[in-house]
């Protein structure tokens, strides 16, 4: 079932459209990347689903029925891009402030705040203001400010900027752990790498419009060239490599990588490597990187722009 | 509901827990107290003795000028202006009164010579009394009894009564309290108004402002700091109030028991000069309390307070969404607001002196300068200066002036203070205004 399904959604300003008419569903319990480049129309998009801009046109549905801005912000958690605490606050006060703020009572918030910094080792930063902690902790007294209320939808954008590696992978062990509960994230973010390695979905916007959306592996299949990489025992020469099967785009040492032609299956370019008596190590198929497809499509829309 | 008192408390809380808070709150009272005190003392006390050399050619005034207010004069003979106004210094004098050989009807070329510009003071001592001597001179001549001038002399007060309850009051009393609340709205208004101002810029450039619009309404985050501002301003009149209260209670603890006596007894008692005096001016605080209408003036600066600070606080947070990391926006941005602000001071110093003018009425009623222009007029008395039907027209503009400006000020705040790194030009947030959603 999904926890979010957004209906043509539009957004319009009086000099560009920020978001015009996207629709995607997030089923419950995955983690969904929202990728595209500066100024797509990721944030306003995201700040439509946190209920901070009404849209212009289009549906949300959020478990099932309209979202309603009023009650459902107390089920979601939104760390945006551009975020900060107030300095001058002591950091145990800032998280019982934000926590009451998206509806738990005094009590719940101090028992959900003691059992975060417990686990994030961040007892003795209580009573210290924020001002005092440095950039990485700051990030981790946000983060944990952003799930206090038990959010059944987290969204987090860019949530890794300004973490170094060892926080992040802290961070990141926690965003798996919130999923696997059952959380529903999204993931807003440029780093490709990140995405594949987190996300289950992406959908791709650029220019206010969707370029793709999919799971990560169908993403890929969908984008994929074909490209197969070959590794060989011997050095074959030039005249046992033609064939009508696949084409060589690049030759390294002992691996090849071919394209296969249409109409050929990749038994084909086996067979006659097995023909032709070369001794074959290995052999696997290469499928873009996400980082790839962004690139290519993006560059597609902006050059119909 | 609930989330809006979370903030006004959070912001109520985060300004009084400050020191600097606690500090403002009892400096102000004696940096006012210092204003008022400062002044008598130095008219009192006045200025340092000063020895005065006077060469009296006319021979009119030996013995005649009385040692006052730290001025000694001493006569000299055998001196000659000429030489001894180049060295009366090495002498020890502050100066030197020069009285030629002059024509009692006609009199002139008296001169006084100091090194520095002689001050206002002494300048008005010396005439006064040069002219003095000069008069008593002249009577004598004429053959015209002083004793009997001085019983001709008449010095009544006459009673001003105002209002169909003739109520006495005095435009003096009117005035400075009038001028006083005046000014003190326009401090509230400037101060409490930067202070939502830079509150909201706080939020926007620590880029809190965004995690706290993903579980608030723009509208109740910006109304929470408003109203949690205005709670830190009426705590402070609170302990101002109090304190006043108590040092009016402890002040005649510092009087002697004789002094309270005489003054219970309303002066009918006065037993000695001293007591007199105290008791005449115990009947003239007296009478400045009950010439003024307190109930209805404190309520109505209550209300001027709020409304004033409602009116233009709601605009100053709208300024604030505008701002960005550069300073100098600030000043531009915030001269459209300061600017009525500071018309409206100006007005109010007119209306003081002249509650009566068409300025002062319109200036009282048009919600811009009405909460420092209202309260100028207010001492001067209602119904007899400001109309009925002026103050309630005041107080229906005021109601409607806020809620029509926190209303603008709403639509501008919630799309300015997400927007982060452009510079916000005025014309533009007024699109904001009228654009739908």
């Amino acid at each position: 079932m999904n926890l979010l399904e957004v209906q043509h959604l539009k957004k319009y300003y009086a000099t560009h459209k920020a978001v015009d008419d996207i629709s995607f569903d997030i089923p419950r319990g995955s983690i969904f990347g929202l990728l595209g480049p500066n100024g797509a129309g990721k944030t306003t998009l995201l700040r439509m689903i946190t209920g901070i801009f009404y849209p212009d046109e289009g549906n949300i549905l959020f478990n099932g029925r309209p979202f309603n801005p009023h009650e459902d912000v107390h089920s979601i958690g939104y760390m945006p891009e551009e975020r900060g605490l107030y300095k001058k606050m002591k950091v145990g006060e800032q998280a019982l402030y934000l926590a009451q703020l998206k509806g738990l009572s005094e009590k719940e918030a101090l028992e959900k705040v003691k059992y975060w910094f417990n686990k994030f080792d961040m007892n003795t930063w209580w009573n210290k203001k924020v001002e005092e902690l440095s950039k990485g902790m700051q990030q981790k007294v946000q983060f944990i400010s952003t799930i206090l209320h038990n959010p059944s939808l987290l969204i987090l954008d860019e949530p890794f900027s300004g973490l170094d590696p060892l926080n992040a992978n802290l961070i990141k062990q926690e965003i798996f752990d919130l999923s696997q509960a059952g959380t529903t994230i999204i993931f807003s973010t440029h780093r490709m790498e990140q995405v594949e390695e987190i996300c289950d979905r992406i959908l791709l916007v650029n220019k206010g419009r969707k370029l793709l959306e999919g799971q990560v592996q169908e993403v890929k299949q969908t984008f994929k060239q074909h490209l197969f990489r070959i590794g060989v025992g011997v050095v074959p020469n030039f005249a046992q490599m033609a064939t009508h099967h696949f084409t060589i785009i690049k030759q390294h040492d002992h691996a090849y990588t071919v394209k296969l032609n249409e109409d050929s299956s990749t038994n084909d370019i086996l067979l006659h490597f097995i023909r032709q008596e070369i001794p074959v190590t290995h052999f696997e198929e290469i499928l873009p990187t996400l980082n790839e497809i962004f690139i290519t499509q993006v560059q597609k829309t902006e050059e119909y722009a | 509901m609930h989330k809006i008192w979370l903030i006004i408390k959070r912001e109520f809380r985060t300004r009084v827990r400050k020191k600097s808070f606690l500090i403002l709150t009892l400096l102000i009272p004696l940096f006012f107290a210092g204003t008022i005190i400062i002044p008598i003392l130095i008219a009192v006390k006045g200025e340092d003795s000063k020895r005065i050399a006077v060469i009296d050619e006319s021979k009119l005034f030996i013995g005649k000028l009385p040692d006052a207010k730290g001025i000694y004069f001493k006569p000299l003979e055998l001196v000659k202006i000429d030489t001894f106004k180049h060295k009366y210094q090495e002498y020890g004098y502050a100066g030197v009164l020069y009285i030629p050989d002059i024509d009692i009807n006609r009199p002139s070329g008296i001169e006084y010579y100091s090194k520095g510009r002689a001050s206002i003071m002494l300048e008005g001592n010396l005439n006064r009394q040069v002219n003095d001597v000069i008069e008593k001179k002249r009577m004598e001549i004429a053959g015209i009894d002083r004793q009997k001038l001085d019983e001709v002399k008449s010095d009544v007060k006459i009673d001003f009564r105002s209002g169909d309850e003739e109520t006495k009051g005095s435009s003096a009393v009117a005035y400075a309290v009038g001028y006083g609340s005046g000014f003190i709205i326009y401090i509230i208004l400037m101060v409490f108004g930067m202070s939502v101002m830079r509150g909201v810029m706080e939020e926007k450039v620590s880029r809190i402002a965004e995690v706290m619009i993903s579980s608030v309404k723009p509208f109740q985050l910006m109304m929470g700091k408003i109203v949690g501002i205005a709670g830190v301003g009426l705590l402070q009149f609170l302990i101002w109030g109090v304190l006043l209260m108590t040092i009016q209670m402890l002040l005649p603890l510092f009087l002697s028991a004789d002094t309270v006596h005489t003054i219970n007894q309303g002066g009918a008692m006065a037993q000695n000069a001293n007591n007199a005096a105290m008791a005449d001016a115990m009947e003239k605080i007296n009478f400045i309390v009950g010439s003024i209408n307190w109930s209805l003036l404190i309520s109505c600066f209550i209300f001027y307070f709020l409304g004033g600070y409602l009116f233009y606080s709601a605009l100053f947070a709208a300024v604030g969404s505008l701002v960005n990391e550069d300073p100098n926006d600030v000043q531009s941005l915030t001269f459209p607001i300061t600017l009525p602000i500071i018309i409206g001071i100006m007005v109010m110093i007119s209306a003081v002196q002249n509650p009566n003018s068409a300025l002062a009425v319109w200036g009282s009623i048009i919600p811009f300068t009405s909460p420092m222009v209202m309260m100028a007029r207010l001492p001067y008395g209602v119904p007899g200066t400001v109309a009925y039907w002026e103050l309630a027209l005041s107080i229906i503009f005021l109601i409607a002036g806020f809620l029509l400006t926190t209303w603008l000020a709403g639509k501008i705040y919630r799309t300015g203070i997400l927007m982060y790194g452009k510079k916000i030009t005025l014309k533009e947030a007024a699109k904001w205004i009228v654009r739908k959603g």
